[in-house]
């Protein structure tokens, strides 16, 4: 785009961010303070995302976007539109097609390789906030890995409701020392971080934070011996493609308590369905 | 049938082009020239350049009419302009003493060196409709007095004479710049300063006068209260001396406030401090109860009130963050809604079967 550099930012502020995900990538899952710009887009709408991607964006990577796993939401739509116009790379909607994913609130389900980057936008990189609204105070917790506040939490939920009551952006241990936010993300999608082959960058641009998840590093979701970890999705199989296995969205049909279960993530529904899965009310549809 | 939502990107073009055909309202009606914005809403286009951080008039008022008069939505425009620009130089301080002063005002003095100047104030106008703006006609010439080139020495100068008032703190080494290094805690009082020069005018305005009634309060007198223009100057290394660049209209706001003393210091007055862009005498006064609030702990206070905790006001005081993560809510949200519901269900079947054996057994 003519008046600025590729992919937006200019190439000194891409050089400091990338020190800073470096530094992010050699403590997996600590929280790398940063100069966070401001974008011509609004924060809490994926500028800590969008200023990771431009950094680690090259002319041959092939972009997707992804919103609450869709390609096709609109904030995905305008983010993407952001890099084909500022960049000019090419964009995609296949999982296994993209270089770079940069997603908001889903990972696809689609394993992904070691030759692929998945960049997370990021509300709230602070796990402890809730417990804890001093940042000062927090950044000492992590410093100490002082972490009892969090079990405290997790064993209060029990003791008050048979379980944990966290259902999305639930916590994480990296590595073994640091407590991290997966980004709100459903709890479903934890266990797909663990060891996951490709590299993991996290951007929160408000609150001006980079933090990183190593390839093939453990990440665990916090839980006790006697009240191990639990993922939680709504019990059907997608209406579309069959799928009883995947992360679903619940759609009102209509006014009489109707709903349809459909996949989260489009492209992954669109390749089986491509690939001849049907499921039961598209099987429906066809009968009538 | 059910379909999967397409078509986003055509939406969000047939919704930006209603959006400019809704700005510029009934085609019969003249449209705005960014000369009239300047001229004619000087206060808006102060306060875009303010929160925008971006001192340029004519920017400013082109951001005013994008926005359709949406101050904090002008100030973002500015805000993401202002980010692409390079830095080739910093100023050095500017000198708020040699101001060529429109307004000035001390409440804490009858009267003083320079004197007390009203300036064009909305201070003691009875505050009812004109409905001579209304329709169109000039209004009668101001008049005019020769300008009196008298020293006005700024207020804390004519206090610290005495001793009576604590000197400026100069602060160590550069100052810091929020813009290009990420917030650090405990925030030193320049880079405070910066934020709340930044901040939002609502926010700041509401937490100053909370300290008027109670919650951290410091009685504050206002010292002095100035507006006017400064010259900006730069010192390029090649040259070794100061060079002009132009000129900025600026409001100072100096507090000063009660303060007993403490073991190491004896009785005296405080300062709290406000500098903005343009004419704006709520912010900047806003502005300096709230730096004085907010250095309770380093005068030994209680910190107690939200004014007087930094972390809370240097986080919340940008409106452009507020307003992005306040407004993200519209953001689809659906996934994590339906881990939510799923986890709500899970609940509820759990508390209804630990409730069925129980009645069963009555």
């Amino acid at each position: 785009m003519n008046g600025y550099n590729f992919a937006y930012l200019d190439e000194q502020t891409k050089r400091m961010i990338r020190r800073a995900l470096l530094k992010a990538v050699a403590i997996p899952g600590h929280q790398v303070p940063f100069g966070s710009r401001e974008m011509p887009l609004p924060y809490g709408w994926g500028t800590g995302g969008i200023q990771v991607t431009a950094s680690v964006l090259g002319q041959d990577d092939v972009l997707k976007v992804i919103d609450q796993g869709a390609d096709d939401t609109t904030n995905a739509v305008s983010i993407r539109r952001f890099f084909a116009r500022t960049a000019g790379v090419r964009t995609t909607t296949h999982t296994a097609e993209a270089t770079l994913i940069q997603t908001r609130h889903r990972i696809p389900e689609t394993s992904l390789r070691d030759d692929q980057i998945i960049v997370y936008q990021v509300p709230q990189p602070e796990p402890l906030y809730r417990l804890e609204s001093s940042r000062a105070e927090t950044r000492r917790m992590h410093g100490l890995a002082d972490y009892g506040l969090m079990h405290v939490k997790l064993y209060e939920d029990i003791a008050r409701y048979g379980q944990v009551s966290i259902s999305y952006d639930y916590p994480v241990m990296v590595n073994q020392r640091y407590l991290m936010s997966p980004s709100p993300i459903p709890a479903f999608d934890n266990p797909k971080m663990h060891m996951m082959p490709a590299l993991q960058l996290f951007g929160a641009g408000r609150e001006k934070r980079i933090y990183a998840i190593p390839p093939y590093t453990e990440v665990h979701s916090l839980d006790f011996d006697d009240h191990p970890f639990r993922t939680i999705r709504a019990p059907h199989a997608c209406g579309l493609c069959g799928a009883d296995n995947v992360y679903l969205d619940e759609v009102v049909t209509d006014d009489r308590g109707g709903r349809l279960f459909v996949c989260s993530d489009t492209d992954h529904c669109a390749e089986r369905r491509a690939g001849g899965h049907v499921g039961a009310s598209a099987m429906q549809d066809a009968a009538e | 049938m059910y379909v999967t939502v397409k078509g986003g990107e055509q939406a969000i073009d047939a919704a930006h082009a209603w959006l400019a055909e809704a700005r510029r309202g009934d085609p019969a009606v003249p449209e705005l020239s960014l000369a009239q914005v300047e001229q004619q809403l000087g206060r808006a286009v102060d306060r875009a350049m303010g929160e925008g951080s971006l001192y340029d008039r004519e920017l400013a008022a082109l951001a005013v009419k994008q926005a359709q008069g949406d101050l904090i939505e002008a100030a973002f425009l500015l805000r993401a302009y202002r980010t692409t620009l390079p830095r080739f130089a910093y100023s050095v301080p500017v000198d708020t003493t040699s101001m060529l002063v429109q307004r000035r005002i001390s409440a804490v003095f009858k009267d003083l060196p320079g004197g007390q100047l009203l300036g064009p104030t909305y201070d003691y106008t009875h505050r009812l409709l004109d409905f001579g703006l209304a329709a169109d006609g000039a209004p009668p010439p101001a008049p005019q007095t020769p300008p009196d080139n008298a020293a006005m020495p700024r207020v804390p100068d004519i206090l610290g004479h005495e001793g009576l008032l604590e000197r400026d703190g100069g602060g160590e080494g550069e100052p810091g710049d929020l813009t290009r290094e990420p917030l650090r805690f405990p925030a030193p009082r320049d880079v405070r300063l910066q934020a709340l020069a930044r901040g939002d005018e609502g926010f700041l305005l509401a937490l100053g006068y909370s300290t008027q009634r109670g919650y951290g309060g410091s009685h504050p007198f206002a010292g002095e209260i100035r507006m006017g223009e400064v010259t900006v100057e730069i010192e390029p290394p090649e040259l070794g001396f100061a060079i002009d660049i132009g000129d900025i209209t600026l409001t100072e706001c100096q507090m000063v406030n009660q303060f007993k003393g403490s073991k190491k210091v004896p009785a005296q007055f405080t300062r709290g401090y406000g500098l903005v862009f343009g004419h704006s005498e709520r912010k900047a006064m806003a502005m300096a109860l709230v730096d004085r609030a907010m250095r309770a702990e380093e005068l030994g206070e209680d910190v107690t009130a939200p004014a007087q905790n930094v972390e809370f006001v240097v986080y919340h005081s940008d409106n452009i963050e507020a307003t992005g993560f306040v407004e993200h809510l519209k953001l689809p949200h659906y996934v994590d809604f339906q881990s939510e519901l799923e986890n709500v269900r899970r609940m509820r079947r759990e508390a209804a079967r630990a409730v069925e054996p129980a009645e069963a057994a009555e």
